[in-house]
């Protein structure tokens, strides 16, 4: 199919190619169907006179970046984002490569954790109320929210090169969640001397809370388990209930994110990178800039951690004192991150190389036998958790040999949007959807019915033929399908 | 004030006019805040005056968005309004000085929409056309 100047060139029923052309150095590869594929053309033609840029083209503009390794990825919940699309993912060399503020986003190290509890969903449907409403109260969420940790610079300090076992330590988790989590919930290489003052201080008052906008803290049972094999690795069967969590690193990333996107853009004159968007502002990885940036998100990544674990923990305990069941029972079953670079080793012409790999609004989505990946996951391939919308579904996958070689190991993160926000609050009105949502046993809480309007579930894609685009193409697996019963929003 | 949304998928676009520069700036911040907040409910009883430097108009319309929700959060505000003091031509580009203007932050009184986690360079445009300014970029929500 093509319009315009862009080609998609069919691979298989679903995944697609953008056709190395002109500047790109590597083709761009899209996980579609027909009818996504005809969705993003009638976009690219939509947009191209004009407006911002379309999410194909945001493909192939990666496609043109210094360094980048085998193509320019995007997943199935591919979106028009900045700079890069996304859904996005771009692995560069390490020594020819770029770093790229758009590559990572400005909520650093956003992601999805799971804890599992052992009740199920008889157990909890009569108390989902009052579960509601506690974790409402106890778990700290929306603009301008103070989290129950306070710190001062030096302690922050810590926690970024720490991440979650900082918070573990103070009491917020129990010692077994950092092997649940990616990266036991902390990378190296964080150096909190290149994190701005001002950043740190917007943090003091944040650890622990849920921010707002498309984050979130649900309850969730297990519809439908189907890869009973994997199912069992990570301890869950149908109608258990689960807690998600969705959320990253608060105002800390975005300072981060700001503070670099300035030091890029001049970083990507000095060192004459060619950039087919201002958007796309880069620096070398081995260059002063990139590697200080490189640090600083990395600091990022385990402010991110942090976080999550806090809440979780918040969470966790609101859970139990409704329930009765002890906090020591409701276990993590992982924390995944989708707003990350990270370094990462991979085969490339036959040959293991070590990558930095931008997951933007992607997962990352190891297979069977990775050492990154926790020993009791390792025969079964690392668990994805895949957010939906509060009124449909989300997904537990895993990750499989075939998207190590095709595609970095990675996945989709969402649903992905279909509409843009303000179509979305002029559709729906926020307490018509959570009274539509209480009709189907969903109960919403929230600060803000604005912004249920805006994360209505018509405004996104259909969660399970994305999911089904990714399982139909072999590198991701369908491992079970969770429903809300309680929605906490930020 | 002069300013309008555009459609973006994930985020919003924003589009502001001004008959100088800096009453451009202050529509443009205007319509960020009003992402963030419902403005009638902010009383400006506080302000701050803060500088910012950028190589042109549209990179710092950027980098003076970022600067308010920088000081917001750092000084736990709720921001109502921007005034431009001064943008003036300097040898690498150009200097800012702005005071914004707002209140304690108050979650009983404030009414909060959707939290602006940054300004981007997505859609970033500054042009004058028939005697106005019309700043535009994409702030990520």
């Amino acid at each position: 199919m093509a319009i315009g100047a862009i080609e998609l060139k069919k691979i298989t029923d679903s995944v697609w190619e953008i056709p190395k052309t002109g500047d790109m150095l590597v083709p761009g590869r899209i996980y579609a169907d027909e009818d996504s594929v005809k969705g993003l053309l009638r976009d690219y033609e939509d947009k191209k006179t004009g407006g911002f840029t379309p999410a194909l083209k945001q493909v192939a503009n990666v496609a043109c970046l210094p360094g980048i390794e085998k193509a320019s990825l995007a997943m199935a919940d591919i979106h028009p984002g900045y700079g890069f699309a996304i859904g996005g993912v771009g692995a560069f060399d390490m020594a020819r490569g770029v770093i790229s503020v758009a590559g990572v986003g400005f909520d650093i190290n956003c992601g999805v954790r799971v804890l599992k509890t052992p009740l199920h969903r008889n157990d909890v449907e009569p108390l989902k109320e009052t579960i509601a409403n506690q974790l409402f109260r106890d778990v700290p969420a929306g603009v301008g929210s103070t989290g129950e940790i306070k710190l001062k610079e030096a302690e922050i300090d810590e926690l970024l090169v720490k991440g979650s076992a900082f918070v573990v330590d103070r009491g917020y988790g129990f010692a077994d969640d950092l092997e649940y989590t990616e990266e036991r919930g902390a990378v190296a290489d964080a150096r909190p001397e290149n994190v701005s003052h001002r950043a740190k201080e917007r943090q003091f008052r944040q650890v622990g809370t849920l921010g707002s906008g498309n984050h979130y803290l649900e309850v969730q049972w297990v519809e439908e388990v189907y890869d009973q094999a994997a199912a069992t690795a990570y301890g869950i069967e149908k109608d258990q209930i689960l807690i998600a969590i969705h959320c990253g690193s608060r105002a800390l990333g975005h300072q981060i994110g700001t503070d670099y996107l300035k030091t890029l853009e001049e970083a990507s004159r000095k060192y004459s990178i060619p950039i087919r968007d201002r958007e796309l502002v880069c620096a070398p990885i081995n260059s002063d800039e990139g590697r200080r940036y490189l640090s600083a998100v990395n600091c990022g990544i385990n402010c991110a951690f942090a976080n999550r674990q806090a809440i979780s923990h918040l969470a966790r305990l609101a859970f139990a004192r409704v329930t009765g069941i002890k906090p020591v029972d409701i276990r993590l079953l992982y924390d995944v991150a989708h707003n990350t670079c990270k370094i990462e080793t991979h085969t490339v012409d036959g040959k293991n190389k070590k990558l930095l790999v931008h997951r933007k609004g992607a997962t990352r989505a190891f297979g069977p036998g990775r050492d990154e990946v926790p020993e009791a996951f390792r025969a079964a391939g690392q668990p994805l958790l895949v957010g939906g919308t509060m009124g449909t579904a989300s997904y537990i996958l895993r990750g499989t040999e075939k998207g190590m070689e095709d595609c970095f190991g990675s996945a989709v993160h969402g649903a992905g949007r279909a509409l843009s926000r303000m179509q979305a609050k002029r559709q729906w009105r926020g307490s018509d959807i959570i009274a539509e949502l209480r009709e189907k046993g969903i109960i919403i809480k929230t600060r803000n019915k604005s912004d249920v309007a805006e994360e209505a579930p018509g405004a996104y894609k259909d969660v399970d033929s994305v999911v089904g685009i990714m399982h139909n193409s072999g590198v991701n697996h369908r491992v079970a399908r969770l429903r809300p019963l309680v929605c906490v929003k930020g | 004030m002069p300013y309008s949304y555009m459609e973006h998928a994930s985020d919003v676009g924003i589009h502001a006019e001004g008959e100088t520069i800096g009453k451009a700036f202050e529509s443009g911040a205007e319509a960020m805040l009003n992402v963030m907040f419902d403005l009638s409910t902010i009383r400006p009883t506080v302000d701050v005056t803060f500088s910012a430097e950028a190589g042109d108009e549209a990179l710092l319309f950027v980098e003076v968005l970022n600067e308010i929700l920088s000081i917001q959060d750092r000084h736990s505000l709720a921001v109502k309004r921007l005034e431009a003091v001064e943008i003036k031509q300097t040898g690498s580009g150009l200097s800012f000085i702005g005071r914004i203007y707002g209140e304690p932050f108050n979650p009983e009184k404030h009414a909060v929409k959707t939290e602006v986690k940054a300004a981007t360079y997505s859609g970033l445009s500054c042009v004058a056309v028939d005697g106005k300014y019309i700043l535009e970029c994409v702030v990520d929500v």
